[in-house]
This record gives structure tokens, C-alpha cells and sequence, in this order.
């Protein structure tokens, strides 16, 4: 029954997957959605125990060493059940051929047993009470004598149930030994008692001789004791294995703990350590090897607090150094500046070559300051004394301001600056000196550069982020040179001549500004076609910056847009809808209008879609510029 | 009031840089002294009587910090600091020790006159006029200002910020238009002056400077005279 019952188990459990599926499409979707759930629920729970296992090395030592230890002790309990078992048999076997070669000696003493005659029935039921009263109160064995009487009659002398219970491999053995009138060989064999209702089987152990011709002695000893004792010996070593193997467990799993424990804050003591707390240290019990590795952790901890210490110091000793430097030498070059500027508003009066040295003089001395000054504002950065000094501000406004400063030297190159801002204000939390020199920075850039041509300042905004683009129509860049283009002291073309004389420091401050704000400065450029650089800051002081307002690089829209602007008015700007953001935020901000330096704020207040919203408006919207 | 507004008085340890300034000051009709180190500064000031003080922010013995205190503890009269530092410390420790404006070295020889110039312009001959804001009056043709009937000692700088606020009452003044109106800045300049100069300010006329009701900040645009 049992074997029936596992065989239409099986393709259930094997295909357990299938039967869900298979259930799922029978069942109505409430239970559908149930099973799903909890069969989503099994895989979290399968997920979450991975992971644990993956993450505590207690875990996985426990388990493993109960696994290989209960194993082993199975092996080793198995063992020993069976030699147990073993011994207890071969003495019950002693004792039992021992009792019967008693038995067999007594009946082969009784008087009739010798003669070739049968002997009577009553004597051999004499008999058989006599060796039966050797079993003694407790019953250690029974007797039964198997005899055949003289006209071929078999008989049971004794319990009939009993000789039931005699293998039949016994009695033919004892049958071919009585035939050979053999009679001092006993032959014993393994059986099982049946009890009179024929239910309950017994182990026991059947012994047999033939006594005589006719006779045949049988002893079945029951193994009740000893199974009993089997029995509690196996249930002892049951008790005893689980026990050790869960004791081994426990062992183990504190064992684990007391070398994970001290592992575990040697982790969080490196982890705060390296989030610069450097006063971390381990703690240090005892010599053991943990206390070396903690030990050796506090000796690493104390190194680098000295380090970092004498680095402090040194860069204590730089900035002192560089405040002097910078003081010592902008008192002589004031001096020099004063003297200078006297030499140079008196050059009318000088002769030639002395009045074009006072001119030289002066714009060389203009050259060392903002040298000077760009220097010590680098200096400041490596120095990490650089601090933010966060307001407040219109991005807008300081782009404005940024691009009067440049609008001279604009002039100068014939460029023309053009804005594109948004309606309103566009507001941010930034250093407004810094931002401002930013802007600075790159609308000189663009404008010496620029080729003489226009150069286009963008600015959005949205929900994070603030964005300005400076865009270029001059030489543009190649792919490495942007890389490049933030370098100190880099050149975009050693062999030009440099014009307007700038440091060579601009973009690598501008960068170091940036950065101050957790903002980005990026690079794009063609060569012929131009560049664009792009300040994108956070709305917000120390906030992430996921995006940027503004794309980097050229604006699709930008060159019919810029020609109808700056030519013929009837010639509409195609909106393009491939890129909604880019061309609506060129679209909506060129119908405030071109706006030419400081003038910007009274035109921008017109109403104007939303820079970065909606898609472009239709052609001929940008025909209001 | 002197007649000639002309009297520099210059604290300067650098000997070179102290005559270029002088050849410089002459030559736009000022009048300047010399002095070396801070010790000596208080004496000079006191027996010239200088119209401005420019003084240089390191010196042997006091410093320039030092000096300015000790000078405005008897006089309001400008002090223009020189300074080779940026730091914002520095110069907030510059100015709210009493420096009415800084000038960073290395400077243009007409941008340090500019300065000069605007702290010592003075309208000629103001008309009578008497401003009030809450219970502070000002006088000012008469150049003095009483809260509550008491006369407060102001130095002509912060009078002149007391009362370009003042003029126009409830208006807010952005920090850069109050450099240009106050300070003479036409260019964009450090908002740091103003800042300073509004705490000094609040500290000798508000009661309490922590609540101001007389300079008011509005925030992320300026200031403001008056109540909110």
C-alpha cells in the first residue's frame, strides 16, 4: 500500500511547477492571484535566506558543520548499532546452543531414547516437561519435539503454534543429519515467532538435533530482552547522536561568533575610519590573533592619523606660505603698479621708445596681476581654503553682468553677445562672485575665440537645475581638445598668437568654481563649426545634480533661428519637433527677443512659453525677434 | 568742518610703497603724512588730523586691525584699508573693526583715488533737511542723528548709509545700489562691505540688533528702512 501510495505521489511533486501553472489556468483569478502571491512570497524568502547565507560567514560554518557532523555521526552511530546488535546475538547464541546441548544430553539420557524403538508419547511428553522446567519462571525458552512415530505418524510434542514457527531450512537440515544417525551436531537458524492469533511476529532463536531415530528436539529461544535492549541501545544512540550534533552546532555557532564579532567591528571601525573619523580604533582583548589583527588595524589607524596630520600641517605650512608669497609680493608690485601708472600718464612727455616702454610697462604689469591673482585663487583650491559663499541670485542677471564686463573686449573683435533667457527670474543658491566669474570666464573665452562672430549666451532653468551655454561660432574644438580645454595653462593652438592675453588659469578656475558648487562644466565642439560650454548648477546649495535645463552642443535650431534674427525678418525659423526640449527651450526664448547687453530685463517680461515645457511653437513664431 | 579736504594720513611699514603713494596723492592735489608702524599710528593720527586714514592691514608692532580700532574709539574719520588678502575673514575682520572701504593690493593708482574721492565727497551746503524712521531723527544738514532725543555717534559713512536708507522710506535698496549711492562703487563690488556696515550700523542705533526695526532685511533682495 505504501509503495502504491508514493508511486502517485511522485509526478505530482516532480512537476510541481507545471501543476501550479496548470492550476492557474483553471482556477478562478482570485485563487489564480493567490497562488501567485504566495509563490512570489516563496521566492522572496528563497531570496532573503541567499542572501543571508551569502552575507554571514556564522551561518554558513553552522550549517555546514551540522551537515558533515550529523553525517558522521550517522555513519558512526550505524556502525556501532550494528556491532552492538552483533555481540548481542553471538552470546544469545552461546547461551542457547549451550542450553540445548544440555537438553539434548538429558534426553538422550532418559531410558527409551537409545533403542531403535519409538518411545512412548507419554515419555516424551515427560521429557519435554522435564526441559521445559529448565526455562525457569521467565521463560527463556520453549521446547518442542518433533517425533514420528512408528507408523509414520508425526507428532508435536509441545506448543502446535511453536512448530509453526520452525524455519524449514532448520528442521530439513536436522531431518538429513537424523537420517544419517547422527546425533551429537546441533543446527540452529533465525526465525520469528507467530503468536496464536497469528498477528504479532518475535525474533527469536531456533535451535534443533535430532535425539533418536524418531525424535527430533527443538529449543526456540524469543530475543524479547535482547531486542529490548537493542532497541534502547539504538534509541541511546539516536538521543546521543542528534545531541552531539546539535551541541556541535551551538559550539560551533559561538566559536564563529567570537571571531566574527571582533570581525564585524573591525569592519565598521575601517568603514568609519575611512569615512574619515580617524580617531576609529579596534578594540584589544587578549593576544590571540584577533588581538594582532586588532592591534595591527590600530597601528595602521595611528599611521595614517599621523599622515594625514603632517599633511594637514604641510598644507598648513603651504597656505601660510602662499599668504605670504602673496603678500610680499603684492606690496612691491603695488610699488611698481603706482609707479607705473604715473610713467604711463606722463608718457606725453616722455620721448618715443620711453613712452612705449611706460606702455608696455603697463599692460605686461596688467598681465603679472591677473597672472597673480589667477595663481593664488588656484592655490586657494589645491589649498582646499576655498569657501562657498551661497546666496541667493538671478542667474540671469549675473549673466548680464558677466557679459558687460566681456562686451569691451567683444567690441574690440566685432562679436556681438545675444541672450536667450527666459521669461523671469532664474534663481539659484550660488557664490554670485564665483558664478559670475564663471560666466566671465567663458563669454571671454567665446568672444576671443569667436572669430568675430556672434556668440549666443543660453540660459534655463528647471525644477533642480539652472543651466547657461556660451555657444561660439568660432574654431571650435576636437574631441580631445575638450577634454583638454579645462587644463591649466592649456593652449587651444600653440602657434596663435594670444591676443587678449589671458592667463591660461580662466577655465581651470572656472572648473574649480564649478565643482565648489557640486555643479557641472562641460565641453562640446567641432572644429569650423564652433563651440558650446555649458554651467549647469543645482537650484539648491549641496543638492545632486541629476541633469542639465540646456543640451550640450549645437542647437539644430540655432542657425536658421540666429540668420532671421540677425537678418531678414520674413525669414521664419523652422520649429523642429525632433528635439521638443532643445528646440522649444531655443524657440520660446528667441521670441522674447534678441537681447543686446544690459537691456535685456525690460523686453524679457513679455509673456513667452516656458523655456523647457511644451513642444516647439509653429513657424513663424520666431519672427517676433 | 575743515575748509581743505585734503589730509591723508598714510600707515604704511613699506617705505617704497608709502612714497609712490605719496607722489601718487600729491599729484591729486592731496595732502599726505607718513607713518611706518601701528605704535605710532594713534599719535600721528592725533597730531595731523587727517581727513582719511589709508592704512595697511600688516604692520610691525599693532596691526592694522588694532590701529583701526583705536582710531575709532575717537573719530569717525574714513579709514580705507589696504590689504593683500581676499579672505573673507581678513576683510570682515578689517571692517567691522571700524574700515569704512578696502582696497586689494595690487590696485590701480585711479581706482585707489576713486575710493579716496568718494569717502571724502561730501555734499556742499545740504539743504536743511530732518528724515525719521521709527524713533530715530536725522539731521541732516546738521550731520547728527538722536533716537529717542539722544544723540548717536555715527562716523560719516554709516550716516550716509543711515540716510540714503532714510530718504526714502519702505523702498528696498539692493546691496549692489547701495554700494554705488553709499560707497561710490559703479562697478560690481564686495556685498560684504554692505553687510558689515549695516550690523555696525544696527548696532549703535537699533535697541535690540538682533530684531532690527530701523534697517530692515529683506530678504534675498537687500534692505530697507522702517518697519516691515
Amino acid at each position: 500500500m505504501e509503495a502504491a501510495g508514493r508511486t502517485t505521489a511522485e509526478p505530482g511533486q516532480a512537476g510541481l511547477g507545471g501543476f501550479a501553472r496548470v492550476a492557474a489556468r483553471r482556477l478562478p483569478p482570485a485563487a489564480a492571484h493567490g497562488l501567485w502571491f504566495a509563490r512570489r512570497r516563496a521566492e522572496q524568502l528563497a531570496g532573503r535566506l541567499r542572501r543571508r547565507w551569502h552575507s554571514s560567514l556564522q551561518l554558513r560554518v553552522t550549517c555546514t558543520t551540522l551537515v558533515i557532523s550529523a553525517v558522521v555521526v550517522a555513519v558512526l552511530g550505524f556502525f556501532l548499532a550494528q556491532q552492538i546488535a552483533g555481540g548481542l546475538l553471538a552470546s544469545e547464541r552461546t547461551t542457547a546452543l549451550m542450553q540445548a546441548s544440555d537438553g539434548l544430553t538429558t534426553a538422550q539420557g532418559q531410558p527409551g531414547m537409545q533403542g531403535g524403538v519409538a518411545p512412548s508419547p507419554s515419555a516424551l511428553i515427560s521429557l519435554a516437561g522435564t526441559l521445559q522446567a529448565a526455562s525457569g519462571p521467565r521463560n527463556v525458552f520453549d521446547v518442542v519435539i518433533l517425533t514420528q512415530g512408528a507408523d509414520g505418524l508425526r507428532g508435536v510434542i509441545g506448543d502446535q503454534s511453536l512448530s509453526q514457527s520452525l524455519p524449514g531450512a532448520l528442521t530439513r537440515e536436522v531431518t538429513r543429519e537424523q537420517l544419517r544417525a547422527r546425533s551429537d551436531v546441533l543446527y540452529y537458524a533465525p526465525t520469528s515467532l507467530v503468536s496464536a492469533d497469528g498477528h504479532s511476529r518475535q525474533s527469536a532463536l531456533a535451535v534443533g538435533a535430532p535425539v533418536s531415530a524418531h525424535d527430533q528436539l527443538y529449543y526456540l529461544f524469543p530475543l524479547t530482552e535482547q531486542q529490548a535492549a537493542l532497541r534502547m541501545v539504538n534509541t541511546a544512540l539516536v538521543g546521543a547522536g542528534l545531541a552531539l550534533v546539535l551541541l556541535l552546532a551551538v559550539i560551533v555557532s559561538f566559536v564563529t561568533r567570537w571571531v566574527v564579532v571582533p570581525l564585524r567591528e573591525g569592519a565598521q571601525a575601517a568603514t568609519r575610519l575611512s569615512a574619515g573619523d580617524l580617531g576609529q580604533r579596534m578594540p584589544v582583548r587578549g593576544s590571540d590573533d584577533l588581538a594582532a589583527l586588532a592591534r595591527s588595524f590600530n597601528d595602521m589607524a595611528a599611521s595614517l592619523q599621523d599622515k594625514l596630520r603632517e599633511l594637514e600641517e604641510l598644507s598648513h605650512v603651504q597656505r601660510q606660505f602662499v599668504s605670504d608669497v602673496s603678500h610680499e609680493l603684492r606690496t612691491p608690485l603695488t610699488t611698481i603698479r603706482i609707479a607705473a601708472d604715473i610713467l604711463f600718464e606722463a608718457r606725453k612727455q616722455l620721448d618715443a621708445s620711453a613712452s612705449r616702454s611706460a606702455e608696455v610697462l603697463q599692460s605686461q604689469l596688467e598681465r603679472f596681476e591677473a597672472l597673480l591673482a589667477d595663481l593664488l585663487e588656484i592655490s586657494r583650491y589645491d589649498a582646499n581654503v576655498a569657501v562657498l559663499e551661497a546666496e541667493s541670485a538671478d542667474v540671469c542677471d549675473l549673466a548680464r553682468r558677466a557679459a558687460a564686463d566681456a562686451e569691451q573686449l567683444a567690441a574690440r573683435r566685432g562679436s556681438r553677445i545675444e541672450f536667450r533667457l527666459p521669461p523671469g527670474r532664474c534663481v539659484a543658491e550660488v557664490d554670485r562672485r564665483r558664478i559670475e566669474r564663471v560666466l566671465r570666464n567663458l563669454l571671454g573665452n567665446a568672444v576671443e575665440h569667436g572669430e568675430g562672430r556672434e556668440v549666443v549666451v543660453t540660459v534655463a532653468g528647471d525644477r533642480d537645475a539652472v543651466a547657461v551655454t556660451v555657444r561660439d561660432r568660432g574654431v571650435g574644438l576636437t574631441l580631445a581638445e575638450q577634454q583638454q580645454v579645462f587644463d591649466r595653462f592649456w593652449r587651444a593652438d600653440p602657434a596663435r598668437t594670444r591676443k587678449t592675453g589671458g592667463t591660461g588659469l580662466g577655465l581651470a578656475i572656472a572648473m574649480e568654481d564649478t565643482r565648489l558648487h557640486g555643479g557641472w562644466l562641460q565641453a562640446w565642439g567641432e572644429r569650423g563649426k564652433g563651440s558650446v560650454f555649458r554651467l549647469t548648477v543645482p537650484r539648491g546649495c549641496g543638492q545632486e545634480l541629476a541633469g542639465s535645463p540646456l543640451p550640450l552642443g549645437p542647437d539644430e535650431a540655432e542657425p536658421e533661428a540666429v540668420l532671421s534674427l540677425a537678418g531678414d525678418d520674413a525669414l521664419p525659423a523652422a520649429g523642429h519637433p525632433g528635439v521638443p526640449g532643445a528646440a522649444g527651450a531655443a524657440a520660446g526664448v528667441v521670441r522674447i527677443g534678441r537681447v543686446n547687453g544690459l537691456g535685456a530685463a525690460g523686453q524679457a517680461a513679455q509673456p513667452a512659453p516656458k523655456a523647457t515645457a511644451g513642444p516647439a511653437p509653429g513657424p513663424g513664431a520666431d519672427a517676433h525677434g | 568742518m575743515r575748509a581743505m579736504k585734503g589730509r591723508v594720513l598714510v600707515v604704511d611699514d613699506d617705505a617704497a610703497l608709502s612714497e609712490m603713494l605719496g607722489i601718487m596723492l600729491r599729484g591729486e592735489g592731496f595732502e599726505p603724512t607718513f607713518v611706518a608702524d601701528g605704535d605710532n599710528a594713534l599719535d600721528a593720527f592725533r597730531q595731523t588730523h587727517p581727513d582719511l586714514v589709508l592704512l595697511d592691514l600688516m604692520l610691525p608692532g599693532l596691526d592694522g586691525i588694532d590701529v583701526c580700532r583705536q582710531i575709532r574709539t575717537e573719530s569717525g574719520v574714513p579709514i580705507v584699508m589696504l590689504t593683500a588678502k581676499t579672505d573673507t575673514v581678513d576683510v570682515v575682520l578689517g571692517l567691522e573693526s571700524g574700515a569704512d572701504d578696502y582696497i586689494v593690493k595690487p590696485f590701480k593708482s585711479k581706482e585707489l583715488i576713486a575710493r579716496v574721492r568718494a569717502r571724502l565727497r561730501r555734499t556742499e551746503d545740504p539743504a536743511p533737511e530732518i528724515l525719521q524712521v521709527a524713533d530715530v531723527t536725522i539731521d541732516v544738514a546738521g550731520h547728527s542723528v538722536k533716537r529717542d532725543g539722544d544723540p548717536v555717534n555715527l562716523t560719516p559713512l554709516e550716516f550716509d548709509l543711515l540716510v540714503a536708507l532714510a530718504r526714502k522710506p519702505r523702498q528696498v535698496f539692493t546691496r549692489e545700489v547701495l554700494l554705488e549711492q553709499v560707497w561710490g562703487y559703479r562697478h560690481a563690488a564686495d556685498t560684504r562691505l554692505v553687510n558689515v556696515h549695516v550690523q555696525r550700523l544696527r548696532a549703535k542705533i537699533e535697541k535690540d540688533p538682533e530684531h532690527p526695526e530701523i534697517v530692515v532685511t529683506v530678504r534675498g533682495v537687500g534692505y530697507k528702512a522702517g518697519p516691515a
